[in-house]
């Protein structure tokens, strides 16, 4: 019953959401009534959708097998939090949640839009309205994860044991908030564009939602490095995949985004370009969800693959973006730019930025695309795998990455360059400095590795560089200083510590990349092996039984360089539902470095182990971690940096929460 | 998120054999480490976007036994990976050759990064019809006077 009254919600919700979304495109000079509205619709299709994500939830937790969907991917001996997560583990329940995430920021947007003019909120959600139409369609058509089996069977065949970790808990929910977020920036691009209402207040009332947007995807994308990291059991943790890249895009165009708005938010200039980058981030982003949904793709991300499916994605994909790409050139002729500068100057370094990340976009884009096209164009097959990509994307980052540290140094408008590089030549000797000694240290000569190092310590220090200049320490009384760093505004310590955050992500990628060391070798019970300082002895191996596995165990025992001991378990699991084996490998911190250990197939009278050691490799994702701090950091500041009447000012902070 | 791909594919497939193996390694380092280098641009064909060295897949193990047989013969890195592509096709190379098909692929970034700049430098022409350069007086009067007025006026 409740499967029904959760199928009937949805329809519900796709309904309201047809009538808005024609309400709102089409008479959106209507004012403040329809915006009152289209709020209380979108709300109305947030508390909907809800109710039919809850049904599934529901059925999947009390295991109501005469649900298909529970039936296909859910199993009663999982744990509970296996029974929920997979709920999104599958093709429909994923469209679901992404239905879900969707109205939920279209509820937001309403919830917080009090003090928009009622023509941009009419605009917006109605905007909103139409993707929550077009993908809660594509859901019940397509994709209805509300069909009933008839009779049920008694068991379910289980979810894909790679997926039964808290890994799929929490990456899909972080990563969709961050691609579904970005429709909140493409709705007010469209409303920016129908309206012709672009000022500084637009790109004030925007760059919140892409930070937003942009911390959930930086976490949901390093979630899910890390989770590849653990469960894959060889320790790579970024490969270039068609899916990561999907992924990987709208990050890339959601950062220049955020550095675009900046621009247009504190000197008026770069409108076109903002909304142009509004809608080829969100695009990119449907772009992924079609990468991965439609099949072209096989992947553990595409679930079950459906030819039909990807074609309705496809002409789904060509009306939105199509339609967008083609408002934008008919109304974006008619913006006019504004706020002038010089070359050198804050505006200058950021779009300096935008052009790296933009080209680095290009760049990914055609990456993954290429192998596609020449294939159906030509049928000549070839692959693009991570050498390209590590060439062409470090060749485009390095740059950036160089000139990082000038940007928050230099002043709107016209800056003093040299000003700027004597500002920041300590911290250029002491990154050099670093660079060197560690490369001779660790025996490397002239090669990519130092380069690596240079920009991570330059990256890292130079962010900084703002901070101590602000607070003229050294300067001054120490006292003094520290006083003026503390009432430094967020938004200066948000910058220092995101470009921060992004000087470590480079210092761990070029440390695990340049020292990683590596032990193949067979191990006996009884027997020890060395690596890199670490002495990893086999205690024992053991046959153990999980909730929903069988586990072939090796018991460790791992002495670190200065003396710890640890006992570290890896497994090789067999799933009793499916019969599917997996391995667990285990893992070590030590510092910022791991020691990463996976025990491998049983030979006749031996097993083969592999032992990795990772020397800072967890710099990558507090990198992330770091940025993401910052971002949210940055939200928290709303209500000091604007000038906003009362009522937006207490809903940002609402928002910001 | 990447890898569980290969795993998918991995898990229908009969693992007997599995990664990089110890018995697999050349006992001579300097041409293990030549293997590995190759083996890291080979891609394992009936996996996902995953090099042979990485595979636990039973054709990853006898493209990278393969390599070391080239090795040991006295190939050249290049050889062996032309050896490889003869007999597999292009395809297996993680990182394509520069050549008429794939000329778009390479020249792709440098070339979006030269229309950037071109499209940047048009704007500012454009733009250079009214001056960045230079305060008016007006300006300068204002500037001087927010100067002495408070020096809080931050970037």
């Amino acid at each position: 019953m409740s499967i029904e009254l959760g199928h009937f919600a949805l329809v519900l919700a796709f309904a309201i959401a047809v009538v808005s979304a024609m309400g709102g495109l089409l008479l959106w000079r209507r004012g403040e009534r329809l915006a009152a509205v289209l709020g209380q619709a979108a709300i109305l299709q947030f508390v909907l959708v809800s109710v039919a994500f809850l049904a599934v939830v529901h059925a999947f937790v009390v295991s109501d097998f005469s649900l298909a969907l529970a039936a296909n991917h859910s199993h009663s001996l999982k744990p509970l939090i296996f029974k929920i997560s997979g709920v999104w583990g599958n093709h429909e329940g994923s469209m679901l949640l992404w239905v879900l995430i969707l109205v939920l920021f279209g509820a937001l947007a309403a919830a917080f839009s009090r003090s928009l003019p009622s023509d941009l909120t009419n605009l917006v959600l109605g905007t909103q309205s139409l993707l929550t139409a077009a993908f809660a369609g594509f859901t019940l058509f397509t994709s209805n994860p509300f069909a009933r089996l008839s009779p049920a069977p008694l068991e379910g065949g289980d979810l894909n044991p790679v997926l039964q970790d808290v890994g799929l808990a929490i990456h899909p929910p972080l990563l969709y908030a961050g691609y579904v977020g970005f429709s909140i920036c493409f709705s007010f691009a469209i409303a920016a564009l129908i309206s012709g209402r672009i000022d500084q207040a637009w790109a004030r009332w925007v760059r919140p939602w892409t930070m937003l947007s942009w911390v959930f995807l930086t976490l949901g994308i390093a979630m899910g490095s890390y989770w590849a990291y653990y469960e894959l059991g060889w320790g790579g943790w970024w490969f270039w995949d068609p899916v990561e890249n999907a992924s990987f895009m709208p990050w890339l165009a959601g950062t220049a985004l955020l550095h675009s708005a900046l621009v247009m938010e504190k000197r008026n200039a770069l409108k076109i370009w903002t909304i142009f980058l509004a809608i080829i981030t969100f695009s990119l982003s449907l772009l992924g969800t079609f990468l991965v949904r439609s099949g072209i793709l096989t992947s553990v991300h595409t679930f079950a693959s459906d030819p039909t499916r990807g074609l309705v994605i496809l002409a789904m994909l060509a009306v939105l973006i199509g339609g967008a790409f083609l408002l934008f050139a008919i109304r974006s002729p008619a913006l006019r730019q504004g706020g002038l500068f010089a070359p050198i100057s804050r505006e200058g370094a950021l779009i300096l930025n935008n052009l790296f990340l933009a080209t680095a976009v290009g760049a990914v884009l055609v990456g993954t695309l290429y192998p596609l096209l020449l294939d159906a164009l030509t049928g000549t097959t070839i692959s693009v795998g991570a050498p390209f990509f590590d060439f062409t994307f470090g060749a485009l980052m390095a740059p950036l990455l160089l000139v990082l540290p000038f940007g928050p140094l230099l002043a709107w408008k016209r800056a003093d360059l040299v000003a700027a590089g004597q500002r920041l030549m300590g911290f250029a000797a002491l990154a050099v400095f670093l660079a060197i000694l560690i490369s001779a240290l660790a025996g490397n000569s002239i090669s990519l590795v130092p380069i690596g190092l240079l920009l991570g310590f330059w990256v890292t220090f130079g962010a900084i560089a703002e901070l101590i200049e602000r607070s003229r320490l050294g300067r001054i009384p120490l006292a003094e200083s520290l006083r003026r760093l503390a009432g430094l505004p967020r938004s200066i310590w948000s910058t220092a510590i995101g470009h921060m955050g992004l000087g470590l992500t480079v210092l761990g990628i070029v440390s695990v990349s340049a020292w990683e060391t590596e032990l193949v070798t067979t191990l006996n019970p009884g027997e020890t092996a060395e690596l890199s300082g670490y002495e990893i002895a086999f205690e024992s191996f053991e046959q153990l039984e999980g909730a929903n596995y069988l586990a072939d165990t090796g018991v460790f025992t791992v002495t670190g360089p200065n003396g710890g001991t640890a006992v570290l378990m890896p497994e090789r699991r067999t799933y009793v539902a499916s019969g599917t084996p997996t391995t667990e490998a285990a893992i070590q911190s030590y510092g910022l470095s791991q020691l990463y250990l996976q025990l491998g197939e049983p030979l006749e009278d031996t097993h083969v182990i592999r032992v990795w050691h990772k020397p800072y490799i967890l710099l990558i994702w507090i990198g992330a971690l770091v940025m993401s701090g910052a971002g949210i950091l940055s939200l928290s500041d709303r209500r000091v940096r604007f000038g906003v009447p009362q009522a937006a000012r207490k809903a940002k902070l609402e928002a910001s929460r | 998120m990447l890898r569980v791909t290969l795993m998918c594919l991995l898990l229908f497939l009969p693992s007997a054999a599995q990664a990089l193996g110890p018995d697999e390694i050349l006992p001579d380092p300097a041409l293990e480490q030549r293997a590995r280098d190759i083996s890291a641009g080979l891609r394992c064909l009936v996996c996902q976007n995953q090099s042979i060295d990485d595979s636990d897949a039973d054709l990853a193990r006898d493209l990278r036994v393969l390599v070391r047989e080239r090795l040991i013969a006295g190939d050249t890195n290049a050889e062996v990976e032309q050896y490889v592509v003869d007999r597999y096709g292009e395809y297996v190379l993680l990182n394509p050759r520069l050549g008429p098909h794939t000329v778009l692929l390479w020249v792709a970034a440098p070339l979006l990064l030269l229309v950037g700049l071109i499209a940047l430098f048009i704007a500012r022409r454009r733009h250079a019809a009214i001056p960045a350069e230079g305060l008016t007086a007006e300006e300068a009067t204002a500037l001087e006077a927010l100067k002495h007025g408070s020096d809080k006026t931050g970037a």
